[in-house]
């Protein structure tokens, strides 16, 4: 009942949020320079007036900017986002194809680093001040410094050139024709590199913050209780001192979560991975207007959900928190 | 007498290098015997807590023992290993500790965490472990038993989470009961509920018990023996009586005499001709925002406060956590703005005033706040901190500084300008505030809890001090303590708070000897070792 009044209240939040990005993209981009119009004509090798003027016809682009972003306000609510002038497709078919293949490889490396990352930082925070501890933080260190680009390009030329064990680009082997569980294989093995390097980083800073937070909760006056209990050292760490120590972890996978749809455009890039973020980056060199509008809403969107969500958790994690307070 | 239930013979617990002395405690000797209870009594630092960390086996990091053997039931607790150790703990040996607030797991449920106590000793099934939580509920006095196990500490009040710590610490039946300071942090009515609690629950199961305080008050309320400790070493160990009534060593008898005494000032207050300070139906609420899908909350912290403060009155304001005396004192300083009501400073409302002339005004209302630790900005030298501000209020830089000096010899302390608050002692940085809270040549100061963070015989010298700097730079006093035997002490005139209302007003002797409230009469009941003749008076 609390939950469910919780989120109607988010989501009435989450709508007017929504309709303000809308608005803002709209004229951040009508800010950008060039004319669309002009752009298409040339790269179609045509630049009289009448045929600009068509074009304009055509997208609307004539029209005073108040009817452009009410079409285009009135479009967005019945989910038409325009049509891409460039790929000769809708945006929203465009966007919902790439998006599966963003989000299968931005999920897995968000689950990847937040377990892995959690687990190296108790281990870290276990053995404080012993070698197997120094050892995880400074391995941590080295791929929280370490740029993305360079752990992908490396990767690929140990892993596929060099030993020949994984694929270097691709979300699966084209013309092999697997389907069903070969297929899911395929996917599963050209996933592993990308995975693994958008995955380090964000592992690295939840190695150092679980570790952090887990001395600083090993601090607590509960912890001195339940050694008082006779607990075993073990029960405390898990049930006591990491549970505790959670709560700014939340926070911070909340944000990385937000980034799921945006976020991947170099390992994308490296990796030939055909997600968003090659599409939106295409999209910024070809001045796609449309399309980089519909991908601006898709991430928005995606942040508030995620909002919504890490608030949710946050609320099951820690019962202190209530409602506005 | 039986044999005693712990036997701590010449032990010698060594701190890190570098600490401020060698010794956490040294050459330390005391039993606990079955069915008593030793208090072990001293100030901070005397190393009080440190033995019973040791019986625990809870020693902090870096202090060992290098002499002397603790003797539980015929083994030396010094030479088990941890795990040994840590069988014993919860299951013979119980603990409870200071801080209600902080020592239960936040997120953990009441009856879980109870119930870890009985599987950490491989006891019962699941839900037999409810069932016994549920009945040491109900044993500790809890209110809805039902409804607390299922609660989260946060639910809870300060004495109810104490109760479920005392439930923990029972839940095995224990033969020795370690107690730190297990009333400290509370209010003095939940205190009185507490101790009684604590020394039943002891009688009934027979435990033995050491109970550790700074308290010389809990110590006459239930201890069997006292063990006194200074700087590591026992000063005196005896029967609870004759250390009492006959302290043997100098320091013991210094610590009984530094707690404010029975004795109450006669008042020098004389009706005035103007009032210093005059609040009128002052009013403040406190409001959680309702918003768009809920409803707000009201706390009515102040409810229609009215009273004078003469020039040169020492005016005490006494009441529990949450009667609203704290916010009093920052609405008078103006650090709330009162919802409704007037505050007249020598006739000029305060209530109303904004920007520049409250700025003007401000200056004549310091504030001196409780925690000395927290209060000071670590990072600033404690002169700067002192002359920051004269200088917001225009006063030249070398000016300020010169004068911060001046302000330090003032309260003791001389020629410390340069150095920063973590070089000072609790007590020193208290000074401090003084200082800091004279520098802008204050009418008026308020006293928040100023005294309730330290020491006895540091309490003793920082009131001596308020009561010289008030007569030689005729100030006026606006004194909040929760603490009744400091207000007696110091105060000519005392309000008594309850729930945002003043309950009852008066001199000193009026409110102490013959109180009118029921309120009053059930708070002066509840200090502890209050001398019966008092009461009676």
């Amino acid at each position: 009942m609390l939950y469910a009044r919780l989120i109607a209240s988010r989501l009435f939040k989450a709508v007017i949020v929504l309709f303000m990005i809308i608005i803002l993209n709209f004229f951040l981009i009508q800010l950008a320079p060039g004319d669309p119009a002009a752009i298409l004509a040339g790269e179609a090798g045509a630049t009289d007036e009448a045929f600009l003027r068509q074009l304009r016809e055509r997208f609307g682009l004539d029209q005073p900017l108040y009817v452009q972003l009410w079409r285009y306000v009135s479009g967005v609510a019945t989910l038409d986002f325009g049509y891409s002038y460039r790929q000769q497709m809708p945006v929203l078919d465009l966007i919902l194809a790439r998006l599966p293949a963003t989000l299968l490889l931005t999920g897995t490396a968000f689950v990847l680093s937040l377990v892995l990352g959690i687990v190296a930082g108790s281990l870290a925070a276990a053995r404080v001040k012993k070698p197997s501890g120094s050892l995880i933080m400074a391995l941590a260190l080295l791929f929280y410094a370490t740029p993305l680009f360079w752990v992908a390009l490396m990767s690929v030329v140990v892993f596929s050139v060099y030993l020949d064990w994984l694929p270097a680009y691709g979300l699966y082997t084209v013309g092999a024709g697997h389907t069903g569980l070969a297929l899911v294989l395929d996917v599963g093995k050209h996933l592993i590199l990308p995975a693994t390097t958008l995955a380090l980083f964000f592992m690295a800073i939840y190695t150092r913050m679980t570790r952090a937070s887990m001395l600083e909760a090993s601090q607590q006056d509960f912890v001195k209780t339940a050694r008082a209990k006779g607990l075993k050292n073990s029960v405390i760490q898990r049930r006591h001192i990491l549970r505790n120590a959670l709560l700014p972890i939340i926070t911070l996978a909340g944000l990385q979560a937000g980034q799921m749809v945006g976020g991947a455009i170099l390992t994308e890039t490296v990796f030939a991975w055909p997600g968003i973020g090659r599409l939106m980056f295409e999209a910024l060199q070809q001045r796609d207007y449309n399309l980089l509008l519909g991908i601006f809403f898709f991430s928005a969107a995606l942040v508030i959900v995620f909002n919504i969500i890490t608030d949710l958790v946050y609320r099951l994690a820690d019962p202190r928190i209530k409602e506005g307070s | 007498m039986s044999d005693p239930v712990l036997s701590i013979r010449g032990l010698t617990l060594a701190l890190p290098k570098g600490a401020d002395r060698r010794y956490a405690v040294e050459d330390v000797s005391y039993d606990v015997h079955g069915s008593e209870i030793l208090c072990v009594v001293g100030e901070s630092g005397s190393g009080k807590s440190m033995a019973a960390n040791a019986v625990m086996g809870l020693l902090p990091k870096g202090v060992r023992a290098t002499a002397g053997e603790i003797l539980f039931d015929g083994q030396d607790l010094l030479r088990l290993d941890e795990k040994q150790h840590r069988k014993l703990r919860g299951l013979r040996i119980g603990m409870i500790f200071q801080e209600p607030m902080t020592a239960l797991n936040p997120l953990m449920r009441v009856g879980a965490q109870i119930g870890e106590v009985f599987e950490a000793h491989n006891r019962l099934t699941p839900a037999e472990r409810q069932s016994r939580a549920l009945e040491l509920l109900i044993e500790v006095g809890l209110p809805q038993p039902e409804k607390a196990i299922r609660a989260y500490p946060f639910e809870l009040s300060g004495g109810q989470r104490q109760r479920v710590m005392i439930a923990m610490a029972l839940a095995l039946e224990p033969e020795l009961l370690i107690a730190d300071e297990p009333t400290t942090a509370l209010d003095v009515t939940t205190q009185a509920q507490i101790l009684e609690l604590i020394a039943d629950l002891q009688r009934r199961h027979g435990m033995a018990m050491m109970f550790i305080t700074h308290d010389f008050g809990v110590v006459a309320e239930i201890a069997t023996r006292v063990c006194v400790m200074r700087e590591g070493r026992i000063v005196e160990l005896g029967a609870a009586r004759d250390v009492l009534e006959r302290p043997q060593h100098d320091y013991t008898r210094a610590l009984i005499e530094a707690i404010p005494g029975n004795h109450i000032p006669e008042s020098r207050y004389l009706d005035p001709p103007a009032p210093l300070l005059e609040v009128s139906h002052l009013h403040k609420v406190f409001r959680s925002r309702g918003g768009l899908f809920k409803s707000s909350r009201e706390v009515h912290a102040l409810d229609d406060v009215s009273f004078i403060l003469a020039p040169g009155e020492t005016l005490g304001v006494v009441g529990e956590s949450g009667s609203g005396k704290s916010t009093l004192g920052r609405c008078v300083v103006r650090l709330e703005r009162p919802d409704s009501g007037t505050l007249a400073l020598s006739g000029i409302d305060l209530s109303s005033l904004k920007g520049e002339a409250l700025r003007r005004e401000r200056r004549r209302v310091q504030m001196i706040f409780q925690d000395p630790y927290a209060s000071l900005n670590p990072r600033t030298r404690v002169g700067m901190a002192i002359a920051q501000g004269p200088i917001a209020n225009g006063v030249p830089r070398d000016k300020a500084l010169k004068q911060a000096d001046q302000l330090l010899e003032l309260v003791g302390l001389g020629g410390v300008a340069d150095r920063f608050p973590h070089e000072f002692s609790g007590g020193q940085r208290q000074r401090i505030g003084i200082a800091r809270a004279l520098a802008l040549d204050p009418e008026l100061i308020v006293a928040d809890e100023a005294v309730s963070a330290l020491d006895v015989s540091i309490q003793a010298q920082i009131l001596e001090l308020l009561e010289d700097l008030k007569h030689r730079l005729s100030l006026s006093l606006l004194f909040i303590t929760h603490d009744l035997r400091v207000a007696a002490q110091i105060c000519d005139r005392i309000l008594v708070m309850q729930h945002g209302r003043i309950v009852e007003q008066g001199s000193a002797r009026e409110v102490f000897l013959n109180p009118q409230a029921a309120y009053t009469r059930e708070l002066l009941a509840a200090i502890p070792g209050r001398e019966p003749s008092l009461a009676s008076a």
